[in-house]
Order: C-alpha cells, then structure tokens, then sequence
C-alpha cells in the first residue's frame, strides 16, 4: 500500500491538520503532505487525506506562499517531476538490493532450491500423477494460504481497534526475534556449508547474537536510519527465501497472483481491512503502528529556524517496520507507503527548512517481489534472462505504481501492477523468448 | 573458462556502458527512470518478435536444417523492425513526458542497447565462469571474446542510433528513421555470414565509428569543439590563441 508520509517538524506549532501545500500549484503532488502526528517521539504522522483539503482555505500564508512567485510554472513541473523521481529512485534501490541478496542466495546456495518438505498452510502436495490433480492441488493451497493471511489481518486489524497495542506489539516483537536470530542462523549455517568455510559454535554465537540484537533495537527503537533500512531489507529477503524453499512450485505462483487480488482488494475496499487499518490510524492521529515498513524518510533540517526538540527525536526513530511472524501471517502484505515529498520551496518557509519526505514501502512487497524474481531464478533452468526480465517487469510496475499514487493521492496497493507484469514476463520469456535467444545464440546470430 | 575469461569478457562488453552509466545517469534519477523504461521497452519488443518467431516455427512445423534457419533470418528481420517500432514508441512516450528531451537522448538507446547486450550476453558469460573447454570440437576458442566485442558494438550501436533517431524525429527528418533502421538490419545481417571468420565483427564497428561520428554531429558537437575538449581549453584560450596570431 502506498500512501503518504507527512513530515514532522516545524510545523508542531501549528495545529496537527495543516502541512498541505496549495493546491494551486500545478504540480498537485507536490502539494500533498500527510497530516501530522503528535506522538512523542513517534515523529511525523504519516497519513494524508483527502480530506484535509479544507486547509487550504484556514491557512491562507501557505495558500499564497506555495505557489512561488516568479518561478515559471514549467520550472515548477520540471523540478516536482525530478522529486519524484529522487522517491521513485528512493525505492527502487531497496528493492533491488533485495532481489540481489535473494538472487544471489539462490543461485549460489543449493538449500533453498531443495524441496524438503511444505509449510503446514500448503498441506497439499503437488507431487501427483496428472496435471489436473496438480492445479487443483495448487488452487487449495493457494485458498488456504491466502485464508489465514486475511484471518491474520483481520485479527490484527481488530486488535488495533481495540487498542491492544501491548499484544501487537508483543506478537511482532515475537516474530522479528524468530527472524533476526533462528533464520539468520540457518541461513549463516547454509552458506558456510556451501563455501566450506570452517566456523567454531563461540564465533557463530558471537556473530548471531550481534547482528539479532542490534537488528531488535534498531527496528523496534532507534537506530541510525541507513542500518534500519538495511536489516529490513535483511529480513524481508531471509523471509522471501523461506517462502521460496518451502513453497511448492505451481501453489507459489498462484499465491503471487492471489495475493495481488487481495491487497487491490483489502486496500481499495472500503471495509478491506487494511483501509480500515489506514482509516483508525487517522482517526485516533497515530502513525500507522509501525509494522514492516521500510521507510527511506530522509528527514533533515538545515538551518532550521527553529529547533524542535521532538521532531530531532523524530528523526533518529526509523519506522518500526517489524517483521510479523512469518509463518503467521505476512502483516500487511501490501503495505506499501509512498510518501511525498514537497517541492522545494515549501510556502513559507525558507528553502533550508526544507525536509525531506522519504517514501515507505511495505515489507510485505519487498518479500513477495523477491519471491517472484527468485522463484524466477530457481526454476529457470539455469536461465538468467528470465531472472532479468522480472526484475525489470517489477519495477516498471514500481513506477507506475507510484505514478499512480502522484494522481490519486491515497493509500494504494503496491503488490498488483508488478505483480502481474512480473507473472506475465516470467511465463511469457520462460516459454517464448528463451527458445528464441537459445536458437540465435546457437547459431550466433544477433538482434 | 576461469575467472578471468568471465571479468575479461564482462568488463569487454559492459564497461564502456558502465562507465557512461556511472558518469552520465547515476547522478540523475530521472534518466535512471527513463532508462528502466527504455530496457522494457525493448523487453516488450523481443517478447513480441519472439511470439511471432515462435508462431511461425510451430506453425510450419518443419524439423530440417535449412527452414529451420530460414525461420530464425525471418526472426532476426521481424526483431529489428520491431526494435525500431518500439523506439518510436519510446520516443513518443517520451516527448509526451518531458520537454527537456536533449538531455536524454544517449540514455534511450543506452536503455536499449543494455537490455540487448545483456540478453544476448549474460547466459554465455555464467556459462564461462563454470568448467571447461572452448573449441574442442574445432569451434574457434575465441568464442567468447567475439561474442564480448559483438555486444559491446551492439550496445554503442544502440546508443548512436538513439541520438540519430531522436534527433530525426525531433526534426521531422524521418529518412534518418529509415537510416538508422537499415543500418541496424546491416549490423543484424552481417552476423548471418559465418561468424567464425571475424569478418562480420570488424565491419561492425565500421559501422560503430560512422555512426559515432553522425550521432556526434547531430547532438551539436564539432571539429572545434572536439578540438576544445582534446586540447583541455576552453573556448577564450583557443579564441586568444587564434587572435594572437
């Protein structure tokens, strides 16, 4: 899901409902900024609405402001357009540092590439005589799946409601322990054994219970911004691997595409539950509680005119993206969060108080994304072309995403545009291009 | 077939590529952007020339030698075509997007000739890391080598041929579409002649050098400004020295 970001900062002063800029600057992106937060420490609040569009009118400084006088207005576009970029850009790194390290896994360490077993929500087998029987198989695997995800989702959804905050946080405290320390161990002990590299059980306890711990504070308190990012993307690949070792193969395709379905439709619905998730958030003003979201929120002040003491603590305090328990649920599995930025020249303020909104993705779409182009990787007969042409299958579909969330300005799922063009081109290059290529390398022939 | 065949040949064929990605769009994320969009582009065009090269073979369903290759020559020449559609059709996109079109030219075709080079190339370059012989069975053993330079023209080529083709479209000169396009069916062609002899390779990049040279003039460089940037002047010291002669 891909929603706004506001940002924290100066505007604390002001009520918690301003930070939109004008609409009249014609670029209506640019204007958008999310409402305010005020949890102490929480930092900036992240939701925008449509609805607080009536701001414009209660603050006519920024109404006139935003719009900056003398600059030429294709300046204006020029300059929104390279922003999103930067945010575009802002993702894509991410993403793809993701799909390397799964990538790269894959290809290198067999172990994730043996069947050795299923996940009890997969219980059917897909070893069977027909093919028919297969694809049924598949289907019921993919419904059971997908039926415990959304009864997961509902659950927390309803705990939220219910302000049970303490249980969430517990349950995901749970699940990012179990990640940061059990797999990473697998995973460690999988690669040494692939390397044949040598490793004594004080060194390997040493080494895990570093990277676990600081991995636990860094996501779930504070920790530099730039580590935070890289131990989400750390876990959302050890987790995109589990799903690839123990998915079977037909179910985990149709589980992509089952899923894409059901982020467009838990987002989009107006009783799915993760917009009901989004919509009590903003009521009660709280930040989304700060589950398995990577956030790229390059907050900084330059020259601030006024230093707030809250918002400095806001911009050491990550997001908490916490992964939830993987063998539970997937959290919010399109959780996708773009936040906008504004332009620079923010109305009102001089352009060294400028802040950056960072843009937030859902970890839920780093793992279902590095699935597909794993899943692409290890069943691809050894064939990197398929690989590739995922990949960039995804982040097109990334892009126009995003695109998308510069028109409509809400919350939006991340999962099925590149979902679908990843399904499309993995199928469509397994099966038409790879011949293709074959033949004209056999013969030594170029395009 | 070591490590040093496969960073030898990798560096051979990505590096130039690199070297301008590095300079020229990493900084930018906008090119960056455009440059995604223009491997998928191209990504869309060999997936349809594949279809139909895959429909024509089912459909003929002819299992001897000399139609099979019939078929793959009708392949090559329908890919082509269609590369250059979809140029066009980038380019399009383009213009619709963004009016600072000049500063993007070179990322189009680099887009382009990225994906290309590395569809045509990476599956060879992960089997030369791996164990064994070229040339066993009389094959040239400069396999790999040829096929390191055969990409990377193909990638420059791509590159000029997206500056020419921008331009000429810009400028309404659509017999530079026309040029460009059956340049690229020359270079695609000469690579039917037997592969073995080189012969192919070096008038390649003849081609790679002329076309370099019209990309150079059409994006507005010159005799004198090729001068400016060897000599490392800038323009008031080469005007001085001219007046103080």
């Amino acid at each position: 899901m891909l929603t706004f970001m506001a940002s924290d900062s100066e505007e604390e002063v002001c009520d918690e409902r301003t930070s939109l800029m004008s609409a009249e600057s014609p670029m209506p992106r640019s204007c958008q900024e999310g409402r305010q937060g005020l949890e102490n420490g929480e930092g900036a609040a992240q939701w925008r609405g449509q609805e607080s569009e009536e701001d414009h009118e209660e603050d006519p400084d920024r109404y006139v402001c935003s719009g900056v006088p003398g600059r030429p207005p294709g300046l204006e576009e020029e300059l929104t357009l390279k922003y999103g970029a930067k945010h575009v850009i802002m993702l894509f790194v991410p993403v793809t540092l993701c799909m390397i390290v799964v990538v790269a896994t894959i290809k290198s360490v067999r172990f994730y590439t043996e069947k050795n077993g299923q996940l009890i929500y997969t219980p059917f087998t897909e070893d069977t005589s027909s093919v028919g029987q297969r694809f049924l198989n598949s289907v019921l695997n993919t419904l059971i799946m997908i039926s415990v995800i959304v009864i997961m989702t509902i659950f927390l959804v309803v705990l939220y409601k219910y302000r049970c905050y303490k249980f969430i946080h517990g349950w995901l405290i749970m699940s990012s322990l179990m990640l940061l320390f059990l797999f990473t161990y697998i995973y460690l002990g999988e690669v040494l054994k692939t390397y044949n590299v040598a490793m004594d059980y004080p060194t390997l306890l040493l080494t895990v219970w570093n990277f676990g711990a600081v991995g636990m504070v860094c996501i779930h308190w504070k920790g530099p911004l730039v580590l935070q990012q890289a131990y989400l993307i750390m876990i959302s690949a050890l987790m995109a691997l589990v799903f690839i070792k123990y998915l079977p193969e037909w179910s985990a395709w149709v589980i992509l595409g089952a899923i894409s379905v059901y982020d467009l439709v838990a987002v989009l619905c107006p009783k799915g539950p993760l917009r009901m998730l989004v919509e009590t958030a903003q009521e009660r003003n709280e930040p989304i509680f700060p589950a398995l979201i990577y956030s790229s929120a390059m907050v900084w002040t330059v020259g601030m005119a006024k230093l707030d003491p809250s918002s400095q603590g806001a911009l050491q305090l990550p997001y908490d993206p916490e992964m939830e328990d993987s063998y539970d649920s997937l959290g919010e599995p399109s959780y996708p969060e773009v936040f906008e930025p504004p332009l620079p020249g923010y109305p009102g303020e001089e352009l060294e108080e400028e802040e950056e909104r960072g843009v937030k993705l859902g970890l839920g779409d780093f793992i279902f994304y590095s699935v597909l182009v794993g899943k692409a990787a290890a069943t691809g007969s050894g064939d990197w072309n398929t690989t590739l042409a995922c990949f960039v299958a995804i982040l097109i579909g990334l892009c126009l995403t995003l695109l998308l969330l510069a028109v409509f300005k809400k919350a939006l799922p991340a999962l099925p545009i590149s979902i679908t063009f990843g399904l499309i081109f993995y199928f469509s290059t397994d099966n038409l291009v790879r011949p293709f290529m074959d033949t004209l390398a056999s013969h030594q022939l170029c395009i | 077939m070591t490590a040093a065949v496969f960073f030898g040949c990798a560096f051979v064929a990505f590096g130039p590529a690199l070297a301008l990605y590095i300079f020229t769009i990493a900084t930018e994320p906008l090119r960056i952007i455009f440059l995604i969009i223009g491997a998928f582009f191209w990504l869309v065009s060999l997936l349809l020339s594949s279809f139909i090269w895959f429909m024509a073979a089912t459909l003929t369903d002819n299992k001897d030698e000399p139609r099979q290759r019939d078929l793959l020559i009708f392949g090559v020449l329908i890919s082509v075509l269609i590369q250059e559609m979809f140029r066009f059709a980038y380019y399009k996109l383009l213009k619709k997007s963004s009016e600072g079109l000049k500063s993007i030219n070179p990322v189009s075709g680099l887009g382009f000739g990225i994906m290309s080079g590395v569809f045509s190339f990476v599956n060879t370059l992960s089997d030369s890391l791996g164990p064994g012989t070229v040339g066993i069975h009389g094959d040239p053993p400069q396999f790999f080598l040829n096929s390191a330079f055969m990409t990377l023209v193909i990638i420059l080529l791509h590159m000029f041929w997206g500056i020419v083709f921008f331009d000429g479209c810009e400028k309404k000169k659509w017999y530079t579409l026309l040029v460009v396009l059956l340049t690229h069916l020359l270079v695609s062609a000469l690579t039917f002649i037997s592969p073995y002899s080189g012969l192919n390779l070096v008038l390649a990049y003849i081609i790679l050098v002329l076309t370099g040279i019209w990309a150079f003039f059409v994006s507005g460089g010159s005799c004198r400004s090729l001068k400016l940037c060897l000599l490392c002047q800038d323009k008031d010291s080469l005007l001085f020295n001219q007046r103080s002669r």
